[in-house]
């Protein structure tokens, strides 16, 4: 065997749970493992809306997840505000919209104790011009939009420096189970193909939608149904706040503006595979048509990409309509089913990771026997080097402070030069991780604007082969995987504008390049 | 509503890509009175290299090195590709008359052996061409021989990296080094940009002095120095002979990514060789409406934005390229050609547009959407009849092509154009 750690805590999914976590237990003096077959984020907590929820939308479904809801938004926006835009939020229902839905609205919100206010339409239209001249009623919550990118690398952050360790792409490939526990846990590099063996004192299964999978390794059955919902990106921001369709939560019904653009979605598409999640043109098709309705300017507007996630539903939770599947979440204490050191928490919402997260320490701590209480509800989550650059806006106003003329932009769409690059870079082998596109990506706003990587790919891509960071054809291989993971999220949406920005992409990179005809990349 | 005036000529052809630039070469040479519509196309984008024909189209898309085997493939593979139509004599003399022209115009091409060759891209590929400028030959014959050879990129453009060239050709080309110097003039290390201030820059004898001093030191084993495609303009051929002399080894371009300074002299060279003949263009503006009047001719409204002239045709070329240029339009559902609203052949649903992988070697199949002709190079009208008698469409706006896939995009651009062209004239 390679190597073999010890640990208090083995964590298994870096998002939003996962992370959060980390740092919670980190906080309480209790170092973790945390085990990630992707890159952070790289499940439901990269796909969703980004909508920090006020509660609003649940008064009518689960009055419970509303109220957790309204109690972590206040208290995220006071302990995490560089991560969260207090954007506000609108109710807005559209003339054909249930009238009755529209009445009850306010009692609803009343009764779960969520402030919400009624408008006059055309002081809403005031506001936010961009409305459909149909709207029929307006109401004010407080919604604000967060990064989860940011978040999650803030709290993964925090845990590390408090003495966690991270280990991404690597992937949870078995248990080796005691008689009521669980005794060490295998892992694997999946881009080296080298194994570690873990030894924890015990095991968190925070690994969302693919929470049966990790349970089952264990010898466990944990009954989840997937529901996958898709989102566009628009060109440019659409909305200063949030504007949720009043009625039962339904497709297309939500913008969220987060920083220089706005996001459009969702859908709610029962899938039966974790394998290839994607968006697809015609659900693509479908959330523009309704998120026309209500902003009727969505049906022309330019469309840079789109992602899709995965909710997991707990099966005895299931009810005939996906949507109002309960959204809480549940702590599964795996002792009642003889497994000591071993809990699960799936589902839930972005919004109320930090509860969740909360919740299962406790359980964690009960159990390691070491009963200390949580901090995250009053310490701040600070600001560092690893989520800094996420942040729109953020690289150009450093460019424009140092302007350096050897500091060129390397991402002209969104304005990243060289020095953010290679800061990003030097955070990633920091965490003595080797860097690729993507992963400068996600910590990044390169390749975010409107050219999806066309001229920026190459480009960051030569700065890595002469910093050394990358060698000979390898950088090949990393271009053609980066590009594809921008075309994912491009190939729903490409009509119009996008669709010929597309066509000068290809005309580069294969009717010049040939790069279709170089190898992929290799997996070890 | 205002009066404009009215042009009348024999064939108004609209588009200023490859293709309408060669139609209208075609045209001129055969005295036909034509007049060419269009705003500057893909050509300041395009590499340059005119592409021919290499692959097949079998499903794995296998590269030619023989584009006439490629073309006997397509006959069985893709019976409907525009190449299909077409003679290989035929073929050949529209490259001839192009390249001739383009000699004539102080831009040489490298000879055509009837093969395809080799040659290195900006990512540092290998990509095959049928006809190279001849600024790029010494590059071709290093590659040929893996020769010692030495690629050079300047200080602050970003968008050319010699290593990057380099690293990925190591395996293959182990002899393939390279080195920054500074631009000329550019001790500060600004950011510097491909395009016609860069190629200008090296127009002056001063600068090439100074940029060769800092290359000769360099050079040690090379057999040849490749440099990024911004040597000049119209000068190109002096100055590579020019700094040949002054470092010693043959110097060679290499192709950027936009703006491509080798596609800016071909635009020019076809603006300046077009201007001496008796040829009207209208440079800075497209066909707002087309519509067929009695007797069959066409009535163009032509003007920046709003209409500032009508151009009355008995014909008419349609080179408007594709999405890019606005040759095809699409929305969420269909995608439309927007000026004769001509049926366009494309798949079922957007579902199907594309490939799930982007670089699929099957290539997306709307890249095969496109106008469908008949021998004669006219648009049909949905069913098997032409859709106007004296419409013809030319370039990559065909359907059943693929040129970024099979590597045909100037071949068949200016192929296209030479049947169209010839089928208008044979019509009189
Ligand atoms: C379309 C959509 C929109 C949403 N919008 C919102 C919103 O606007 N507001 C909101 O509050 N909530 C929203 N949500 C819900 C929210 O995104 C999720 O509740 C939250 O991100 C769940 O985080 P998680 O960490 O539990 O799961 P995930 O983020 O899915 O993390 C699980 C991780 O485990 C990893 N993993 C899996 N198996 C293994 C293994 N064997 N070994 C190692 N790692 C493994 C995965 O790679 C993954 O990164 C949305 C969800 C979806 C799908
Ligand atoms: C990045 C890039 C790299 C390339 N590399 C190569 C290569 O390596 N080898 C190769 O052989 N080829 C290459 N090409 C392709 C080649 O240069 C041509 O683009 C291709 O052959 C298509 O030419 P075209 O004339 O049909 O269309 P386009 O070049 O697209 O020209 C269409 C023209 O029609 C005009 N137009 C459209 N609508 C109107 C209207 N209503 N009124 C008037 N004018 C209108 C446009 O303004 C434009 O001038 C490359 C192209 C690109 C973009």
């Amino acid at each position: 065997m390679d190597h073999s750690f010890e640990t208090q805590v083995l964590i298994i999914g870096g998002g939003a749970t996962g992370t959060g976590l980390a740092r919670d237990l980190a906080l309480r003096g209790i170092q973790s493992i945390l085990t990630e077959k992707g890159d952070i984020n790289a499940g439901a907590s990269g796909g969703n809306h980004g909508l920090l929820h006020s509660g609003a939308r649940y008064v009518s479904s689960d009055s419970a997840v509303a109220a957790e809801c309204r109690a972590e938004n206040e208290l995220l926006k006071k302990l995490a505000p560089h991560c969260i835009e207090e954007t506000g939020g609108l109710f807005v229902a559209v003339a054909g919209d249930d009238e009755t839905h529209v009445a009850d609205f306010p009692h609803l919100c009343e009764r779960a104790g969520i402030p919400a206010t009624r408008l006059d339409i055309q002081d809403a239209r005031e506001l936010e011009p961009v409305l459909s001249p149909d709207t029929i009623a307006v109401y004010q919550v407080e919604d604000a939009s967060i990064d989860p990118f940011k978040l999650s690398l803030e709290n993964m952050a925090q845990a590390q420096a408090l003495g966690s360790r991270l280990f991404r792409h690597t992937q949870l490939m078995g248990f080796t189970m005691g008689r009521s526990s669980i005794r060490s846990a295998l892992l694997q590099d999946i881009k080296t193909g080298e194994e570690m063996v873990i030894d924890p004192e015990m095991v968190v299964n925070a690994a969302g939608a693919w929470a049966g999978e990790v349970a089952a390794l264990a010898g466990l059955s944990i009954q989840i149904l997937y529901s996958k919902g898709s989102l566009l990106v628009t060109d440019r921001r659409i909305t200063r706040r949030i504007i949720n369709r009043l009625r039962e939560p339904s497709d297309g019904d939500i913008l969220v503006p987060g920083g220089t653009v706005s996001i459009l979605g969702t859908t709610s598409v029962r899938v039966d595979s974790l394998e290839d999640i994607r968006p697809t043109p015609d659900e693509i098709n479908l959330i523009v048509d309704e998120g026309s309705a209500m902003i009727p300017m969505l049906a022309k507007t330019r469309y840079i990409r789109a992602y899709a996630g995965v909710r997991p539903l707990l099966k005895p939770e299931v009810e005939e309509n996906d949507r109002s599947a309960t959204r809480g979440f549940t702590l599964l204490d795996h002792a009642e089913e003889g497994l000591e050191n071993f809990v699960t928490i799936p589902g839930g919402k972005l919004t109320t990771y930090r509860f969740m997260a909360e919740k299962t320490a406790d359980l964690v701590c009960e159990r390691l026997g070491i009963p200390r209480p949580c901090l995250t509800r009053t310490e701040p989550l600070p600001s560092t080097e690893a989520g800094r650059w996420s942040e729109p806006g953020l690289g150009p106003r450093d460019w424009i402070r140092d302007k350096n003329p050897e500091n060129p932009i390397l991402c002209e769409c969104e304005m990243v030069p060289q020095s953010i690059i290679r800061r990003v870079i030097e955070s990633i082998t920091a965490q003595h991780e080797r860097p690729d596109l993507q992963a400068i990506g996600l910590r990044s706003r390169m390749g975010k604007g409107s050219c999806q990587g066309t001229f920026c790919g190459k480009r960051v891509l030569a700065h890595m082969i002469e910093q050394g960071d990358v060698a000979g054809e390898e950088g090949l291989a990393h271009l053609r995987h980066f590009l594809q993971s921008r075309w994912k999220g491009e190939r729903p949406v490409l009509w119009g504008d996008q669709l010929m920005q597309a066509e000068l992409k290809e005309a580069l990179y294969c009717g010049l390049s040939d790069l279709e005809r170089y190898p992929r990349m290799r997996k070890a | 509503m205002t009066e404009v005036p009215t042009m009348e000529c024999d064939l108004a052809i609209v588009g200023r890509g490859m293709a309408g630039m060669a139609a209208t070469l075609f045209a001129a040479n055969r005295g036909i009175s034509a007049v060419q519509v269009g705003m500057i196309g893909e050509l300041i984008f395009a590499s340059g290299l005119l592409d021919l024909l290499a692959v097949g189209w079998r499903e794995k898309g296998i590269l030619e090195r023989d584009p006439w085997a490629a073309m006997d493939l397509l006959s069985k593979e893709s019976p409907k590709h525009p190449y299909v139509r077409l003679k290989r004599e035929e073929i050949e003399t529209a490259f001839e008359e192009v390249v001739s022209f383009l000699e004539m115009q102080g831009l040489p091409y490298s000879s055509q052996t009837g093969q395809n060759t080799e040659m290195i891209t900006p990512l540092g590929t290998i990509k095959q061409t049928y006809c190279a400028p001849r600024s790029m030959l010494a590059g071709i014959q290093a590659l040929r021989e893996k020769a010692p050879c030495l690629v050079v990129d300047f200080h602050g453009l970003t968008d050319f990296s010699g290593k990057q060239i380099s690293a990925a050709l190591q395996d293959k080309w182990p002899g393939i080094r390279s080195a920054r110097v500074p631009f000329p003039g550019n001790s500060e290390k600004r950011e510097l940009v491909t395009g016609d201030i860069m190629a200008e820059t090296m127009e002056l004898s001063k600068n090439r002095e100074d940029l060769a001093r800092d290359i000769r030191p360099l050079v040690n084993d090379a057999h040849a120095v490749g440099i990024p495609a911004v040597l000049g303009m119209e000068k190109n051929r002096d100055i590579l002979e020019d700094l040949r002399e002054r470092i010693g080894v043959p110097v060679f371009e290499i192709p950027t990514f936009p703006v491509s300074v080798p596609g800016l002299r071909l635009n020019n060279a076809f603006v300046r060789g077009l201007g001496e003949k008796a040829i009207k263009r209208l440079g800075q503006s497209r066909v707002l409406q087309a519509k067929e009047v009695n007797g069959g001719a066409f009535v163009l409204t032509v003007g920046r934005r709003e209409p500032e002239m009508t151009l009355r045709a008995r014909g008419v070329i349609l080179a408007t390229g594709r999405f890019w240029s606005r040759g095809l339009v699409a929305d969420r559902k269909r995608i439309r050609e927007p000026l004769f609203n001509l049926p366009v052949h494309q798949p079922e649903t957007r579902e199907q547009w594309h490939r799930v992988d982007f670089l699929d070697l099957k290539g997306h199949p709307v890249n095969r959407a496109g106008v469908d002709i008949d021998d004669c190079f006219r648009p049909l009208d949905g069913s098997e009849d032409p859709a106007f008698e004296r419409l013809f469409a030319a370039g990559s706006i065909l359907a059943h092509q693929d040129w970024k896939r099979m590597k045909c995009g100037s071949g068949l651009a200016i192929s296209s154009a030479y049947k169209a062209v010839e089928a208008f004239w044979k019509m009189r």
